[in-house]
């Protein structure tokens, strides 16, 4: 294996071949931070509606409650071949690589929002209450009283979500993204051996998720110290 | 037309019916003091008068109005002329004591910063916390962070301050501290309701006692009379073990 490996290396080394693997590598990257990041947003504005008390919310708050339950317990691949199908009901003309982000969204809203609920819910109810009687309203105590106290909880489970979530997004190659994963599989049909392809692309998957790991644990010691 | 009215109220905490047809005046200027054993319902009605756990029947009047805990504008406007101060005080713990005591003057009731922070580190200064500015309430002992709680609530000019058990972490020296702070309130002509179980100074300080047992207001009436020679039963056995002490 070894020296096939070695054989193969000049010629899996060309130009064309590292541009097509970076490329997949930025869309494996940008996948996984819009898809995250818009999913810490929404996450994060449901688990504020699941604390919510007031009948007005109640509504919302079941809705919340029915989204987090479902597409947390959904594979990611159904979810993705779910928004796949209905963006074409809907005749709706996006590329694949919208339908992937859209699909990682929609889970990390879900998992985001749990995540973030407990943390909030671990900050001692009295913090809450002394927030309400000096009258700050609900923003100014996420704000000011309960996030900083709550971010400490968020962050560790949040962080290893991401990176949990980076790999699953090779599933996204199932729909035709060219992404980490599917670069691998266009370049083993080509003939390069699976060894070298995906021990390859193995690595890339490593420098995106481990600056993402020692960046999660930057940001816990930064919130450690403040 | 009374000051401050608690009209017949009934608290629950989930099944347990923890107040019971409790009723109460306040007059402007009053030092009400609430007495009673554990369990009796005192923190649980100052909770209620801050719309923390909401009365179930009865009313509470504020100069003849009721407020409306159901109603959110209601109670903001009755929260902003009380203060309370809670019995496991209640600072924020991601705050250091300067900014726990300025907070809500600054942010909520809008009022300048630097007149604020040179007011507040008047009151710590007064309360013996000078030197303990920058700390967090994790830093401080308990009877540390009980007169932070204190000075928070007073940083707040609260017409009506409630005061939960405000001695119970304190050492003897500064029991007397805090209670010459309240004394000095009391003069000033502050409304204030009292949990206590300092029988000398509730005696001293107080224009009124309320003694609870089990969920209700069983005596109340002026101070001596409740404390020497009350009525019942149940007042004069709880008044003869405190006394004891
Ligand atoms: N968070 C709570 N959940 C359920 N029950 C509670 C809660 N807080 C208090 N209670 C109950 O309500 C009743 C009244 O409690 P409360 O704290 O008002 O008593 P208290 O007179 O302040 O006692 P203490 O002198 O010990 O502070 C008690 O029977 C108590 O068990
Ligand atoms: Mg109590």
């Amino acid at each position: 294996m070894w020296e096939r490996i070695a054989e193969e290396l000049p010629r899996f080394f060309t130009y064309y071949n590292v541009i097509f693997f970076l490329k997949a590598m930025f869309t494996t990257f940008l996948l996984s931070l819009v898809g995250c990041l818009l999913g810490s947003v929404m996450g994060g504005v449901l688990a504020v509606i699941k604390i919510t008390k007031s009948n007005l919310l109640r509504p919302l708050r079941i809705a919340a409650v029915v989204y987090v339950e479902f597409f947390r317990r959904i594979p990611f691949l159904v979810t993705l071949l779910l928004i796949f199908f209905v963006f074409q009901a809907l005749g709706l003309e996006v590329s694949v690589f919208t339908v992937a982000v859209v699909s990682v969204w929609i889970i990390a809203t879900a998992f985001i929002a749990e995540i973030v609920r407990s943390g909030l819910e671990a900050v001692p109810k009295t913090q809450w209450e002394a927030a309400e009687v000096l009258n700050f309203n609900l923003r100014q105590t996420l704000k000011m009283v309960i996030l900083p106290q709550a971010w400490k909880v968020i962050l560790p489970p949040a962080f290893s979500f991401f990176v949990l979530f980076i790999k699953d997004t090779a599933l996204a190659s199932q729909i035709g993204v060219v992404e980490l994963t599917y670069s691998a599989k266009v370049l083993n049909n080509k003939g390069f051996s699976a060894a070298l392809a995906f021990g390859f692309v193995l690595l890339l998957y490593y420098t995106i998720s481990y600056p993402l790991t020692k960046f999660g644990t930057w940001m816990e010691k930064k919130i450690e110290i403040s | 037309m009374k000051y401050l009215s608690i009209d017949q109220c009934d608290a629950f905490y989930g099944d347990q019916k923890v107040l019971e047809c409790v009723s109460l005046d306040v007059d402007k200027g009053d030092v009400v003091s609430l007495i009673g054993p554990s369990g009796s319902g005192k923190s649980t009605l100052l909770r209620v008068l801050v719309g923390l756990n909401q009365p179930t029947s009865g009313r509470i009047l504020l100069e003849g109005e009721a407020i409306d805990y159901k109603n959110r504008r209601s109670l903001k406007k009755a929260r902003e002329r009380f203060a309370i101060v809670f019995q496991q005080y209640n600072l924020f713990q991601n705050m250091t004591v300067l900014k726990n005591v300025t907070v809500a003057p600054v942010k909520i009731q809008g009022r300048p910063k630097k007149e604020v922070e040179a007011e507040a580190v008047l009151l710590l200064e007064k309360v013996g916390l000078g030197e303990k500015l920058k700390s967090y309430p994790d830093e401080l002992s308990g009877g540390q962070q009980q007169r932070v709680a204190i000075a928070r609530s007073l940083a707040l000019k609260p017409e009506i301050l409630l005061l939960d058990e405000v001695t119970s972490a304190l050492d003897p020296e500064l029991v007397t501290e805090v209670l010459d702070t309240i004394r000095l309130l009391a003069k000033e002509g502050r409304t204030m309701i009292i949990v206590s179980h300092e029988m000398g100074f509730v005696l001293e300080v107080s224009s009124k006692i309320a003694f609870m047992d089990a969920g209700r207001i069983i005596e109340v009436g002026e101070p001596r009379k409740i404390l020497e020679q009350p009525d019942t039963d149940r007042a004069r056995e709880f008044m003869g073990k405190i006394l004891r002490h």
